[in-house]
């Protein structure tokens, strides 16, 4: 555990940590642009510069990593000069677009600028010009803003799992596209719109609608996919203007979905938010409550009441559901359902249909088997975890049911279900591996609950049972 | 003045065969099988004692980057690159040890390669070399041939394989990691130090990186002794090397001539004196285009060695010396070489990417006058935004010329603006 000194405090912290991490526990605050806890070290925008005794340059803390006897200083006249330049070369291509960008009021380059910066600007020659890209419905760009941190292609690269985004060209024609003009094609796609650290990537749907200082936070959790991640909810009165994501280690990293995040605006446009009644003409026209009620009463009252069966949307709520199910009692039908797409759930112990790995746990997992599965669309965050387990390890991902580009490898073993039981039996090539797996996992998907019959659930459900992973 | 039985690169100007053949008679390969008998610590030693500094510009001492490597573990590979990424402008060395003397290349790529465990070397040629790269390709076709690399090389029982890799035009990746990273077959981007390459280089395994000249040099130093070598030039800069001399003189060349040479002498003797006579000279750039220039007054009494240029804040770079006459506009010169390096900065790190450009824009309208006396003072000041805050040197590159320009030449900066005040 190597012991330094930064700005006269004294720190120990583990080994392989930088600089920038050590102050951080110290609480000294060191700005950064193309640093990002979760990516990998790019260490190009030399905002971080700090000084180090027995270097006659400032080095780069995030790139830096925190050496037995290390004496560091945040606060020299080297320093502030060093983040003095670096501000100003950054701010001598960037337009004055402050009032009129998204990101104006949460821009890092802003709020770095303020605390760090100089106050005037010495470049009297004209700015570049860089065009903006399309990268999509989702994301809307303004390159003329974009700083060339590199955060979003590491992102892509690394998380997302599509080397799409990179950079062209080279000295100050650098920039940043996706080589040939194209729609990115990630399920995390939204993440991007956060981690750039101005104005440059900014979210299409949200363009113009609001400023960040309008808006009251409410921390939630998602409901939009099993994963559950935590959100942050921005509202503006009582209109949902977006949702962003809550760091959380255990669950999302620092990460959403794109369905997560940009699904909200299903709250606003093309909302369902009254009755309509079938005309003697075939058409929805749509009706007041009490027409609506009137269709009802006047439809159930012809009908036996174990007649009647109810089915409820998955988006519904609970005191919803509660009504309707109260309703088919007292009308005494037993058939109710909230299943749309027929899956056999099944009655057992609660661990036979929890994920037991825990999302964190993917992580240590040494063997996956996908059942009937598309982690990419059903559950991207879980993806993300499996494609970082096997980044870092190598991760053997077999599949059985239908092929999807997950971003990672993964043994296609075919589409029967009868393929579990030879794995059972030892019969199959993965048996072995299975079995000599320290912290196995399998994921069974909804595509597995309609395929497999109970016989093999319960095949699948046995090392759960055990309390295995 | 250089002894001619000191000299190393018989060849330099390519009277001779460059073959195989030819080079064996002037002493190439020449007994390689026992200067490796005597194993790789006598052939580090002897690098060490004989004090070379790397030939590519930095001069960090050959014999202890040798030493930077960690103990070998048996597994991992270890690499020697060899960077013939020769592209700054007036340095032309490398270009000529390609041609005429590829033998002493091949050859110092096995010694050294042995020296640091290494059974993989590449060379990393710029993509401009054509003609030199073909020279190349056919001395290590005939190495093979002959049984002086490959399995077995020069019957020694080292196991040493040569591979010839051609660049793509791009400056920036004549520095050590940009060149590894374009190895692997990725954008030439510099990467961060620590981990220097030495640790963590080529494909993640440890790697040496050094120049043609200095891997070219070592078989003349492990038959002759690092102590003939040490024994040429100054304390800090020891052996004879290649100067380049090029601009404004009557007979440009490439010469090998004892580091720590006085600068006049060198000239005067090797490059036919300043076109006009000494007494026309403006100034010289003595290391290469990156390193600050120095006015005419200082170039009489400075030596070509590290203290001496130290002492007149420039460097010995890689040795080309670019001479400049009183018919220079040497404001256009130095803008010219800062759109060299506004075009080749790679574009990664803020300090370089946009201010080598804000660097050429100040020039070229201060070259006309145009702007105030202020603007030079905050040329200057950007200059220094960029030194020592960037990944890789390129920014130091581009920020030393401008220093040097208004150290030197700030009357005429002002006097340029006053000029086109009074006009």
């Amino acid at each position: 555990m190597p012991k330094l000194l930064i700005d006269e405090q004294e720190i120990e912290v583990p080994e392989g940590m930088t600089v920038l991490q050590a102050a951080e526990m110290l609480g000294i605050e060191i700005p950064v642009f193309c640093y990002h806890p979760k990516l990998s070290i790019a260490g190009n925008c030399r905002m971080c510069l700090v000084e180090m005794d027995k270097s006659p340059k400032p080095i780069a803390s995030c790139a830096m990593p925190a050496n037995e006897g290390m004496v560091i200083r945040t606060q020299t006249p080297m320093v502030k000069k060093a983040r003095q330049g670096v501000l100003e070369f950054l701010l001598i291509n960037h337009p004055l677009d402050c009032p009129i960008c998204d990101q104006g009021g949460e821009c890092d380059l802003q709020d770095i600028t303020m605390a760090y910066g100089g106050d005037t600007s010495r470049f009297n020659l004209n700015k570049r010009a860089v065009p903006d890209k399309e990268f999509g419905p989702l994301i809307e760009t303004a390159m003329n803003r974009c700083i060339q941190c590199t955060r979003c292609i590491r992102f892509a690269t690394e998380i997302a799992g599509v080397p799409e985004l990179g950079a062209t060209g080279r000295g100050e024609d650098m920039e940043i596209g996706t080589y040939v003009q194209k729609t990115i094609t990630s399920e995390l796609s939204g993440n991007l719109i956060d981690i750039c650290p101005v104005g440059a990537l900014t979210s299409k749907p949200y363009n113009f609608r609001g400023r960040p200082w309008e808006l009251s936070s409410t921390p939630s959790v998602d409901v939009l996919d099993a994963v559950g991640c935590s959100i942050r909810i921005d509202t503006r009165g009582r209109d949902v203007m977006r949702i962003l994501p809550r760091a959380n280690d255990e669950v999302n990293e620092n990460w959403i979905s794109d369905k997560t995040r940009f699904a909200c605006d299903g709250l606003k446009y093309q909302r369902l938010d009254r009755p309509y009644v079938r005309g003697e003409d075939g058409r929805l026209k749509p009706v007041g409550w009490d027409e609506a009620f009137d269709v009802i009463v006047d439809r159930l009252q012809h009908i036996p009441g174990n007649h009647v069966a109810a089915i409820v949307g998955d988006m519904v709520d609970a005191e919803a559901m509660i009504a309707l199910k109260d309703l088919m009692t007292a009308m005494g039908s037993p058939h109710i359902d909230c299943r749309q797409d027929g899956v056999l759930i099944g009655t057992g112990p609660r661990c036979s249909y929890l994920f037991n790995t825990t999302i964190a746990g993917v992580e240590r997992a040494d063997f996956c088997l996908l059942i009937g599965t598309n982690p990419r669309w059903e559950a991207p965050l879980i993806n993300t975890r499996i494609r970082k387990n096997y980044l870092f390890t190598g991760l053997p991902v077999a599949l059985i049911g239908p092929f999807h580009e997950q971003g990672y490898p993964v043994d296609h073993l075919g589409n029967d279900p009868l393929i579990l039981e030879k794995i059972r039996n030892g019969r199959h090539p993965i048996s072995a591996a299975l079995k000599a797996a320290k912290h196995p996992m399998m994921i069974l998907g909804v595509g597995g609950r309609v395929f497999i019959c109970v016989k093999y659930l319960i095949l699948i459900r046995r090392p759960a049972t055990r309390g295995g992973g | 003045m250089l002894k001619d039985s000191d000299r190393i690169f018989t060849n330099l100007y390519g009277r001779h065969d460059w073959h195989l053949k030819g080079a064996k008679k002037r002493g190439d390969w020449d007994k390689t099988k026992s200067l490796m008998a005597k194993g790789q610590q006598w052939i580090i030693d002897e690098v060490a004692l004989s004090c070379l500094r790397g030939r590519g510009g930095a001069g960090f001492p050959t014999g202890r980057k040798w030493c930077f490597l960690p103990k070998d573990d048996g597994v991992t590979p270890r690499y020697l690159v060899i960077n013939a990424d020769e592209s700054e402008p007036g340095t032309c060395k490398d270009r000529d040890i390609l041609r005429h003397e590829p033998q002493k290349l091949v050859e110092g790529a096995l010694l050294a390669g042995f020296a640091i465990g290494s059974n993989t070397g590449y060379i990393y040629i710029r993509g401009e070399f054509h003609r030199e790269a073909e020279h190349l390709e056919t001395a290590i076709a005939e190495a093979y041939e002959a049984g002086l690399l490959g399995k077995n090389a020069a019957g020694s029982g080292w196991d040493f394989n040569l591979y010839v890799h051609r660049g793509a035009g791009a400056y920036i990746c004549g520095e050590e990691t940009a060149l590894l990273e374009s190895l692997e077959g990725r954008k030439g981007f510099p990467r961060l130090k620590p981990p220097f390459p030495a640790v963590v280089g080529l494909y993640g395994c440890p790697t040496i990186v050094n120049n043609v000249e200095t891997i070219a040099v070592v078989p003349t130093i492990l038959r002759r002794g690092g102590a003939w070598f040490a024994g040429i030039g100054t304390p800090d800069n020891t052996g004879p090397r290649i100067f380049c001399i090029s601009g404004h003189v009557n007979a440009p060349c490439n010469v090998e001539e004892a580091s720590g040479i006085p600068l006049k002498e060198l000239i005067e003797e090797h490059a036919g004196g300043v076109r006009g006579g000494w007494n026309n000279l403006l100034a010289v750039i003595p290391g290469g285009s990156s390193v600050p220039l120095i006015p005419a007054e200082v170039c009489g009494k400075v030596l070509m060695d590290t203290p001496s240029l130290a002492c007149f804040n420039s460097s010995l770079g890689t040795g080309a010396v670019i001479v400049m006459d009183k018919s220079t506009d040497i404001v256009r010169a130095i803008a010219r070489l800062s759109k060299f390096y506004m075009h080749e900065s790679c574009g990664q790190c803020t300090p370089c990417r946009e201010g080598t450009g804000w660097m050429w824009r100040m020039l070229i309208r201060l070259a006309d006058g145009i702007g105030t006396i202020e603007d030079i003072d905050r040329l200057e000041d950007v200059t220094y935004e960029i030194e020592g805050h960037t990944i890789c040197g390129l920014g130091d590159a581009a920020a030393w010329p401008v220093q040097g320009l208004i150290r030197h030449f700030r009357p005429e900066l002002e006097r340029r603006i006053r000029a086109r005040k009074a006009a």
